[in-house]
């Protein structure tokens, strides 16, 4: 394909932005409509509990109350479908869109009031008693593990047990010369999109259509399970996508509220919208990340990795949501990331708990298992005297055993599997450690200096991308000489429509201007993927590439002397047909629509490296230097890649040092507020440097670009936790429990100093012996 | 109950019916249509709804409408000149990547804009400190920064006429 552009590559300033910046933008709470009434779900206040009663007689009977339903009027209530990685045993733990005769955690729809002004919705709702007979609280996994009190008729509270296998693990660990255990867990936060979720729903009596504004990530699913539930026609249903205020994996699945207002709206021959509040948010909105690990490595003495194993405890929350199991699936598959590892045994247990379902959050168990991994190998690294950059260099899998099939997935099928694509992940890594200057840093490394304890730390990632079915392109000449490019693909707010327009534009050889960039909604595209999984780029700019050929091919054969097709090219905006120049809006009218499959996925990767400080009175952590390398194939535009991998690298620290989502024993949620729930401000940024690469094309896609909006946050927990275990090593401080709140590290400094002042004789360091 | 209040939006006089209990976020929103001004949280922790009253960043979302009255208000669509195009912080932050979904921007620009009003000179700590006050979860804040840092010169420059 001819290339005369060079859009692809630059840094183009985002088409999106001005309207986001002049306040023009029109996210769903934004949109104006005659005749709307306001919907607000009335949730449980307890954890676990019959149903005995719902006494709405109260608020029915409100000035301005419309209506009020509950499970009784809904009649059979539909179960929310698992939408990426069912397995038939989680089929029995799906979540009703609203409870009928028992709830299952803090937060879980019991009604929905729909009145003509919000402010009285809120207080209808307040007005409606469910009584509830309480049961007992399954609050975590080890009470969830013991299945005395069943969370569902199922004869287990295990949902499932994954279990991912490389080589013969339990015979190495008895042959290895060095083995370590120790034990891991991460607390339980939230994707916290700082919009929060919101509905429009329409419905057109006459017509017997139903709208709804405010889809986003997956439309097309969406789209087909509701008109399943209504029992509708696809056809019948549209779903629009207008701005969205981030998503990071939790926004856009299908929830209940999806379910709920289309129906109040269609129940009701009205437009019912309803606006998520931030409170409610924490409630309803998909936590995940809960688990604890009892991992174990093994290693000759020269470092080389012989294996790891190991059991994960999953807290799912009260039910299978949509993508509920991706986590746990990808915390197995994924511990040992771009690590050559022989021998891999890691069970991942999926317990249900009395909280918030979980899902997907940037990164789903990739964070997670990099942790688990990254601590394991500076552990190992230091018992056997070897440098831990160097432990990580001969241990990357070498350029020339790529492709490299990660772990199997026992028991599951070839869907399941997956292989590293390709990669120069020493050279990565090398780069990294060049830019931080290892070398000279490691001179600081445990040391202290003006009262702070100095440590440095590097790890590595691999970041999965292009995941889900086909995406759609659909591109028609318009009248105005334009060439509109329509796309299954959504936008979360990653700078979408520049990076689409861009890929376009090089395709046609035409300025961006001239490319009309549409997305998202469920009219514009026959079938159409979404945005999950660091997908869009790749699948919705690969089908754009196939369009634009076929567009290429239908202007030849609609020019006047046809035999050129195939041979037309445009130029300076105009179509050339041999010597001759035709405009654009000669061939207006021409549609076509192509459709790109993938069938194997992406794998960017790279390395982070951080420098911290740790204050061992008071257990406060700087970051004082953070750099990150990473290969994404082929960079479409370095302004919005670089602002993906900053973004996430300060998520990943908000999940590092600062955001938990609590519960007490009785399952009610503590966190209720970002006074509560803590995110990173911009005093807590640390000094950044992210060089992102395009070194090693993706094989398997026609643009050679690979998923790259999860990297920045994949290694920050393990590459931060090991940076201050070794500044805390005169402690044997080892922070194997997220997040690293300044009295958590506190508490294990005092440990530290304690059990030195109990041993005089300080434990051999490279003592092969494991440690609890 | 509900009143008028009379204040100055984005330089216009303008007239709002309101009930007593109405948030100005919500009578911006709702009453004057300006939907620019972003709820985020409602608890007047995330900075979204930031507003400009009498020259000082408020949140519109701890507010009462009422207490506006006689005010001059200032939203993130009053940043913009009148003849079209972007403010020199609105540039800033497009030339910068100083945004993502944008849905907490309009509440940084008018923190932002209400702080380079005062302190055109503000250094990259004060900037941090007064932004500590906004919460954005997409871009890591660091390109905020460098946008609000290269935009102090427009208004020094202004500061002199």
């Amino acid at each position: 394909m001819s290339r005369s552009n060079a859009f692809v590559g630059s840094p183009m300033p985002r088409i999106e932005d001005a309207r986001l910046l002049t306040g023009g933008a029109r996210f769903v709470a934004d949109l104006a409509r005659h005749d709307l009434l306001h919907a607000v779900i009335v949730r449980s206040p307890l954890a676990h509990g019959r149903i005995l009663a719902v006494d709405a007689d109260a608020a029915r009977a409100m000035d301005g109350v419309v209506a009020l339903f509950t499970a009784a009027d809904i009649g059979e209530v539909p179960l929310i479908p698992i939408r990426q990685h069912g397995v038939p045993e989680g089929e029995a733990y799906r979540q009703p869109v609203i409870a009928a005769d028992r709830v299952r955690y803090v937060g879980e729809p019991v009604a929905i009031v729909v009145a003509r002004e919000a402010a009285v919705a809120e207080d209808a709702a307040e007005a409606v008693v469910v009584d509830i007979d309480p049961l007992p609280v399954v609050a975590d996994t080890a009470i969830s593990a013991r299945d005395e009190t069943l969370v569902f008729a199922a004869p287990t509270n295990r949902v499932t047990t994954f279990r991912a296998r490389a080589g013969g693990a339990d015979a190495a660990f008895a042959a290895a010369p060095y083995t370590r255990r120790a034990r891991f867990a991460v607390q339980r936060h939230t994707a916290s999109p700082m919009e929060t979720r919101g509905l429009l729903a329409e419905w057109d009596g006459e017509s017997g259509h139903l709208t709804v504004h405010g889809a986003t990530k997956v439309p097309f699913f969406n789209r087909d399970t509701l008109a399943t539930m209504l029992g509708l026609g696809a056809g019948d249903v549209t779903l629009i996508e207008v701005d969205v205020g981030g998503g990071f994996g939790a926004r856009g699945e299908f929830y209940p509220e999806d379910f709920l207002i289309p129906f109040a709206a269609r129940r009701l021959g009205a437009r019912v919208r309803w606006l998520e509040d931030r409170r409610e948010h924490f409630s309803a909105m998909n936590h995940a990340r809960e688990m604890t690990a009892e991992m174990e490595i093994a290693c000759e003495r020269d470092g080389r990795v012989i294996g790891i194993r190991g059991t994960v405890d999953v807290d799912l929350g009260a039910y299978v949501r949509t993508n509920g199991l991706t986590t746990p699936r990808n915390v197995a598959q994924f511990v040992t990331g771009p690590y050559l590892v022989p021998h891999i045994a890691i069970d991942v247990a999926v317990h249900v708990t009395n909280k918030t379902p979980t899902g997907t959050y940037r990164g789903p168990g990739r964070y997670e298992a990099s942790f688990f991994c990254e601590r394991l190998f500076d552990m190992a690294a230091r018992d056997l005297g070897v440098d831990r950059a160097e432990f990580r260099m001969m241990n990357l899998i070498p350029e020339e055993r790529l492709p490299y099939p990660l772990a199997h997935m026992d028991g599951l099928d070839a869907s399941w599997q997956t292989e590293l694509d390709n990669g120069a992940y020493g050279e990565v890594m090398a780069r990294c450690l060049e830019t931080f200057d290892w070398a000279a840093k490691s001179r600081l490394d445990g040391r202290l200096v003006d009262g702070r304890h100095h440590g440095i730390a590097v790890g590595a990632f691999v970041e999965g991308g292009a995941g889900g079915r086909g995406e759609t392109a659909r591109m028609t000449i318009t009248a105005d000489g334009m060439v509109e490019v329509a796309v299954g693909s959504t936008s979360l707010g990653q700078g979408l429509v520049t990076i689409l327009t861009q890929i376009a534009a090089d395709a046609l050889s035409l300025p961006m201007d001239r490319i009309r960039l549409v997305h998202g909604s469920t009219n514009l595209v026959s079938q159409g993927g979404g945005s999950f999984h660091s997908r869009s780029t790749v699948m919705g700019g690969s089908a754009i590439l196939l369009a634009a050929e076929a567009l290429l091919q239908a202007i030849g054969e609609a020019a006047p002397h046809h035999e050129a097709a195939g041979k037309v090219r445009i130029e300076d905006g105009m179509v050339a047909v041999g010597d001759a120049r035709l405009p654009l809006d000669a061939f207006a009218g021409l549609v076509v629509e192509r459709q790109f499959f993938n069938k194997k996925l992406t794998y960017s990767y790279g390395a982070h490296a951080a420098h911290v400080s740790v204050d061992p009175r008071t257990g406060d952590v700087a970051v004082l230097d953070y750099v990150t390398v990473d290969d994404v194939g082929r960079v479409i535009n370095p302004l919005t890649l670089h602002g993906q991998v900053v973004g996430a690298l300060v998520q990943g620290l908000g999940s590092t040092f600062l955001e938990e989502i609590r519960y007490d024993e009785e399952g009610q949620l503590l966190t209720g507020s970002f006074a509560d729930y803590l995110m990173p401000t911009a005093t807590e940024v640390p000094p950044v440097r992210a060089i992102s690469l395009g070194l090693r094309p993706c094989p398997n896609n026609p643009i050679g670009a690979k998923g790259a909006g999860e990297g920045g946050l994949i290694p920050v927990g393990g590459v931060i936790a090991n940076a201050v275990a070794a500044a805390l090593a005169d402690f044997a401080v080892e922070p194997n429990t997220l997040p690293l709140t300044p009295p958590r590290l506190w508490h294990l400094i005092e440990a530290g100093r304690r059990a030195a002042s109990d041993t005089t004789n300080a434990d051999d360091p490279t003592n092969a012996e494991a440690r609890p | 109950m509900s009143r008028t209040v009379r204040f100055a939006l984005n330089g216009v006089a303008t007239a709002l019916d309101v009930a007593d209990r109405t948030t100005l976020a919500d009578a911006l929103r709702d009453g004057a249509r300006l939907t620019g001004t972003h709820l985020g949280c409602e608890h007047g922790v995330c900075g979204a709804c930031t507003v400009i009253v009498d020259g000082l960043a408020v949140r519109a979302c701890l507010m009462l409408a009422v207490q506006a009255d006689g005010a001059d208000v200032v939203t993130v669509e009053g940043l913009a000149p009148r003849d079209g195009g972007l403010g020199a912080l609105q540039q800033a932050f497009h030339e910068h990547h100083a945004l993502q979904c944008g849905f907490c921007t309009p509440g940084i620009l008018t923190t932002m804009h209400a702080l380079l009003t005062e302190e055109p000179e503000a250094d990259e700590a004060r900037i941090r400190d007064v932004l500590s006050g906004n919460l954005c979860r997409c871009t890591g804040y660091l390109p905020i920064i460098a946008a609000v840092m290269a935009a102090r010169g427009a208004y020094r420059r202004e500061g002199v006429e």
